[in-house]
């Protein structure tokens, strides 16, 4: 194994890094100042594009094409969101940037905003996270007072805003409309789309919406070039990932690696390999939503491309390790429950399909399983899956499909032992 | 109704209506401030709100009642909200959620009578990484055991 190089985790170590002496010390905001020196706000958008830097938030969509779908010429007002909602379960990544290095967040944030010609940005942050919120006001506060933030920022005529504003509790607002939605004070309850949030997004106006990592990508990518940020990674998926890994594994904790690592490497050598001696059973690669690999399936290199290939999702990188012994229907009953009480309501398929899948698993994990159960998750699943406006009902349907038919043996096993129970 | 807030706290309302090109946009951050000076937040100031950001009082229920952070009515003095999702789970997370409900005599949802605890079971908080885990108000807490959570509950006075 060589030294992965760590570009947003490097300076994590530093105490007082979330502050802008420490930030401005270790390089920070250079690449606002060159930006805003030397770049035009085409150069820097072409920059990012050429600099392959996928989205981090799940979709892994490319930030620079994103972009580029606001329309030229508008006389709206554009805006950015940054989404930092994180809620997918197993994710905990933009945790760590918001809480140890919101600079190098904010200073993503400008660059974006430069790139776009966005002058109001907004933070929408879960609302559990309200201890980093208060960290993040403090360090939009400094660079507003070092000029890196507000009225002619660094006296280059260039002006933004920032908001933070905390969300309370809803896993689809981590979906990009239901976001918008909330932002404007309503119930997260997703938008049909088209139109997309490029063209009409909040208060109706063009909008961008990008996950915190990948905006935390952007600083280093304007300071280095595309070049060294391509090299990092992959041709077609530049840069570094930051894996939250947790479940079974001797180091849980954040990994950052070049986009590609393989999940074995990941697992076995980063994360110290599986606690107590445990042998691994299963895993989900990326958030609750990734279809499940198991044991076998581990060699696949984690970028977007390579984990869509392996038939599950490379997603928010958030990878739960499954050890030997771990019953999987106590997997997919936590995988029903959750979606189930997440589901917003507003698609048939959704609201009720979720329910009709707990209520099934529930059944089965109290011993009450019928033959035909698993065949049932999966039939319910397919008619959620793409039939609903957001994908959380893929979100709820994929999970369930991948354990029903990879551990179809197991929890036919466990019926028949709940029907020879007295 | 607006009568019902402080001029203090109606102006801090007014601040954060002001960071929005809409004001009804500052719902939720407005919403939070509620709850943290009053416990939670009552149909009456429901309607306040209402009338301050210029939206009729079912558009602040129908929020209400969606986002699971507020309530319509208070917890005790140290809310733990312990998680149940799949990282916690396989770590002993419910496990750990049986043993607060034994160790304060309520359920999953329940004020202990004395007022200081109310218990309630969460999806993911976020900290998977230090899993099982949990959150007083908003303090995070984890890799938890039994021993570490009684400690925790002793300090919490």
């Amino acid at each position: 194994m060589t030294k992965a190089p760590q570009v947003l985790t490097e300076f994590f170590w530093l105490e007082q890094l979330h502050r802008i002496e420490a930030y401005v010390a270790r390089g920070g905001y250079a690449a606002l100042k060159k930006a805003l020196a030397e770049m035009t706000a085409e150069q820097v958008h072409d920059e990012v594009k050429k600099a392959a830097l996928r989205g981090r938030g799940g979709a892994g969509f490319p930030a620079g094409v994103k972009w580029g779908f606001i329309p030229k010429g508008t006389d709206k007002p554009k805006y950015l969101c940054v989404n930092a909602d994180e809620g997918e379960p197993g994710t905990f990544k933009d945790k760590y940037i918001l809480s140890h290095d919101p600079h190098l967040l904010i200073e993503g944030i400008v660059l974006a905003s430069y790139a776009v010609g966005i002058h109001s940005a907004y933070v929408y942050i879960r609302g559990e996270y309200e201890t980093i919120a208060r960290r993040l006001e403090q360090a939009i506060d400094e660079a507003r007072g070092a000029g890196f933030l507000g009225r002619n920022i660094l006296g280059s005529g260039f002006d933004l805003e920032i908001v933070v504003h905390r969300g309370a509790g809803a896993y689809i607002c981590g979906e990009e409309t239901a976001l918008l939605e909330s932002l404007e004070g309503k119930r997260g309850n997703p938008r049909l789309k088209p139109p997309f949030p490029a063209v009409v997004g909040l208060f109706q106006c063009p909008t961008v919406i990008n996950n915190v990592e990948t905006l935390a990508n952007v600083p280093g990518i304007i300071r280095n070039g595309a070049g060294w940020f391509l090299e990092l990674g992959l041709p077609k998926d530049g840069g570094t990932r930051i894996f939250g890994v947790s479940g079974a594994v001797a180091k849980p904790g954040i990994y950052e690696l070049p986009s590609g690592t393989s999940l074995r490497e990941i697992i076995f050598t980063h994360a110290g390999g599986m606690k107590d001696g445990r042998k691994l059973k299963a895993v989900i690669p990326g958030g609750m939503s990734s279809p499940i690999l198991k044991a076998d399936e581990i060699d696949v290199r984690m970028d977007v491309d390579s984990v869509a290939a392996a038939g599950s999702m490379l997603g928010s990188g958030g990878i739960i390790v499954i050890a030997d012994g771990t019953p999987i229907l106590q997997v997919l009953r936590k995988v029903a429950e959750f979606y189930a009480h997440e589901s917003c309501g507003q698609c048939t398929p959704c609201r009720l399909g979720t329910s009709w899948i707990r209520k099934t698993v529930e059944r089965m994990a109290a011993g009450r399983g019928q033959a035909g159960d698993v065949d049932a998750l999966i039939r319910l699943a397919a008619n959620i899956q793409g039939r609903t406006l957001c994908p959380l009902g893929d979100a709820a349907a994929m999970p369930v499909t991948a354990i029903a038919r990879k551990f179809r043996a197991e929890l036919e096993g466990g019926l028949a032992t709940a029907g020879a129970r007295p | 109704m607006i009568a019902a807030f402080s001029p203090e706290l109606v102006s801090k309302i007014e601040a954060l209506a002001g960071r929005y090109p809409a004001k009804a946009a500052a719902l939720l951050p407005v919403l939070h401030l509620v709850q943290s000076e009053r416990g939670h937040v009552s149909a009456e100031d429901e309607r306040a709100v209402a009338g301050l950001l210029g939206m009729p009082p079912i558009k602040v229920r129908e929020v209400m009642t969606f986002y699971t952070m507020f309530r319509r009515s208070s917890v005790g003095r140290y809310h733990i909200q312990v998680c149940t999702n799949l990282s916690c789970s396989l770590a002993g997370g419910e496990a750990l959620a049986a043993y607060l409900e034994a160790k304060l005599g309520v359920k999953l949802g329940g004020t202990t009578p004395d007022g200081r605890f109310t218990l309630t079971g969460v999806e993911c908080l976020g900290a998977c990484e230090t899993a099982p885990c949990l959150m007083v108000n908003f303090d995070y807490y984890g890799n938890l055991d039994a021993a570490r959570v009684d400690e925790l509950l002793g300090s919490l006075t």
